[in-house]
């Protein structure tokens, strides 16, 4: 059983936090996931940068860029992963656009994927069609899971559909809305939520978009196992002169508020 | 006999497609799903050839240039979209799409610009149909086609200056897809070309495609023949070429050619030549040719003109340049302002510094005395007047 579905059973109020590779600085990936790991985050998600991130608001757009400037790349990225795994045991989830991956090779990108110990991605740009027609097999025989998004305007045709072809969980996209949204959950959100755990999924969801401190973390998780972090984690990096010790509290006031 | 056009999954050979987030996914499905129903329906296809007619103007005329004609010893018809209602062909587009907008219930538009052209023509489109229209226009074209941005203004539109990469049209397209994602119930996204995910493409070259059919007609008229010999348009996203080849593409007598804008030159990092140095990539939902570094990050793009300035191009082009159908050249800033003065002087008629990397082509190619060619000037100069004040010095 791969790490993803061993954390899923084991675990609940998981929490995921998400990063960009190379950000604030090209070699910060592997502090930044063993802080995480050691203060507490169950799955990470690393994000791989790129020039144009159309589902990503300011925050994680900027740090792209920066990350884009120190000269982080996909094959960069692998080089650094490879270290991660000594010490690192909970599961790594890699998350970018499809045309960096194209370019890199997606057969290449998920054989690299498998050899490096990524348990899954997500690439919000590879629509579920294409993934099912032509890449399902290469992932499934190197036993990396890709994980979809839902939004609130998905049908529930296709959330089944998408439930019934992948392994792993499923990630609820809060809003519509790009990446960064403000915090907090309305009752509409809430409702969402509701009708989506009704369908009786076979995987289990994570909550992401929206998702910032104590309040909304807390919130999410009574509707699904656990939630995503992002753009306020890499909030408080942009403003962090000492990693380890701002990333414990971070992990803190999400938990324990 | 190769199919040029998209096939039903929105794929041209291997170009096209919809890569698009789950986000945008229920409004890409419902969009293709209804289109074709929408275009071909009584109702719709008379309310548009009424305001094609009427309010934009068609059919433009095809103009034989014969001064420009005797230089080049051959015989040079302008396709004068330039005559249209706002000034370029953009119009055709955006009156088609907020009909179909208005009959999927929409009721805000949003709409990417570079020149600013399709930015003034959705803006009148809303006007006309009132309905709610934000502009996402890149910050350095805001400064360059300030007329424009006046004109979009005055019409009622909200202009929002896009603020990431190079502040060009690629960027206001990340930023009218970023709102879209964020408004998918009420939102119509009038894209301006050949560009963007399945039905895109094909939407906007179908409501393109009058410029050929009105070129099948006005040859004929003009000259007793079926088909002209050849047809040049400039391809940015592509939407006015993907018009004027539409009609030709299954004539494979007619000799159809794609003028890119190279910037300062094809290998001077500053050019926006998306065949001449691209590979193959996704940008913008579709799979295309697309200037991209080893990395498959996106190289911003140059070119004086600010609707030519775009890193990828509308797949079918893609298509077409893969399959041969099409013949692909460039043309440099200079090389396009130094047709801009020729056809002015020539002819009179002052065009817009896209079209002029069309006529730029006429240097690069050798025609017969008898064959008939047809260059679509896709737009009027008046936006460009800053530029060519400060180009031919006329301060």
């Amino acid at each position: 059983m791969n790490r993803i579905n061993q954390l899923f059973k084991n675990k609940k109020d998981i929490l995921s936090v998400y990063f960009t590779a190379g950000y604030p600085n090209l070699n910060d990936t592997n502090t930044i996931i063993q802080s995480l790991e050691k203060n507490g985050t169950d799955l990470v998600e690393i994000g791989m940068p790129f020039s144009d991130p159309l589902a990503d608001g300011p925050t994680i757009q900027a740090s792209s860029l920066t990350a884009l400037k120190n000269g982080m790349s996909i094959s960069k990225l692998f080089e650094q992963l490879k270290e991660v795994r000594k010490t690192v045991s909970i599961p790594i989830i890699l998350m970018g656009y499809i045309n960096p991956v194209h370019k890199f090779g997606i057969e290449k990108f998920i054989n690299k994927c498998a050899e490096v110990g990524v348990d899954g991605v997500i690439i919000p740009d590879l629509p579920f069609n294409e993934y099912y027609e032509e890449h399902q097999q290469l992932f499934e025989n190197a036993g990396v899971t890709n994980i979809f998004l839902i939004t609130p305007q998905t049908p529930d045709a296709r959330i089944k559909l998408i439930d019934d072809n992948t392994k792993g969980f499923i990630y609820m996209v809060s809003s519509a809305a790009v990446t960064g949204a403000k915090k907090g959950l309305s009752e509409a959100q809430l409702a969402y939520f509701t009708r989506v755990n009704n369908l009786n999924l076979k995987n289990p969801t994570l909550i992401g978009f929206g998702i910032g401190d104590h309040e909304s973390f807390t919130e999410a998780c009574k509707y699904s196992k656990g939630a995503i972090i992002g753009s306020a984690f890499i909030k408080m990096l942009s403003k962090s002169s000492n990693f380890e010790n701002d990333i414990k509290k971070f992990i803190s006031s999400i938990r324990n508020n | 006999m190769a199919n040029y056009h998209a096939d039903k999954k929105g794929r041209y050979g291997r170009f096209g497609g919809a890569y698009i987030p789950e986000m945008l996914q229920p409004n890409i499905d419902d969009l293709s799903a209804r289109y074709l129903d929408i275009i071909n329906s009584e109702e719709f296809q008379k309310e548009y050839l009424s305001l094609l007619k009427d309010y934009v103007g068609r059919p433009s005329p095809l103009y034989y240039a014969k001064r420009l004609s005797e230089k080049y010893n051959t015989n040079i018809f302008l396709k004068r979209e330039d005559l249209n209602h706002t000034g370029a062909h953009k119009i055709n587009n955006t009156v088609g799409q907020i009909l179909i907008a208005k009959k999927m219930g929409k009721e805000r538009i949003i709409a990417e610009t570079g020149a600013g052209q399709h930015g003034v023509a959705t803006a009148t489109a809303c006007a006309l149909m009132g309905l709610k229209c934000v502009v996402y226009m890149g910050e350095t074209d805001i400064e360059r086609q300030a007329p424009n941005v006046v004109r979009m203004k005055m019409l009622g539109a909200e202009v929002v200056p896009a603020r990431s990469g190079n502040k060009t049209l690629k960027d206001a397209t990340n930023e009218a897809l970023r709102d879209w994602i964020c408004n998918p119930e009420d939102t119509f996204y009038l894209i301006g070309s050949v560009v963007g995910p399945h039905p895109y493409p094909d939407m906007v070259a179908r409501l393109q495609a009058v410029i050929s059919e009105e070129i099948k007609v006005q040859m004929k008229e003009k000259t007793g023949k079926e088909n002209p010999d050849y047809v040049i348009a400039c391809v940015g996203g592509g939407s006015n070429a993907a018009g004027s080849f539409y009609h030709f593409l299954d004539e494979e007598s007619v000799i159809l050619v794609a003028v890119e804008a190279s910037g300062l030159g094809i290998d001077s990092g500053e050019t926006a030549a998306t065949i001449a140095l691209g590979d193959i990539g996704i940008i913008h939902g579709s799979k295309t040719y697309l200037m991209q570094d080893d990395d498959g990050q996106i190289i911003e793009p140059y070119s004086i003109s600010a609707g030519l300035d775009y890193p990828g191009i509308g797949p079918q082009h893609s298509h077409l340049k893969d399959t041969g159908r099409a013949i692909f050249l460039s043309a440099t800033d200079d090389e396009a302002l130094e047709a801009v003065r020729e056809l002015t002087l020539l002819e009179g008629i002052i065009p817009a510094l896209e079209s002029a990397h069309a006529l730029a082509a006429l240097k690069k190619m050798k025609f017969n005395k008898e064959d008939n060619v047809v260059i679509t000037v896709s737009g009027r100069g008046d936006k460009d007047l800053e530029t060519y004040m400060n180009r031919f010095h006329l301060k």
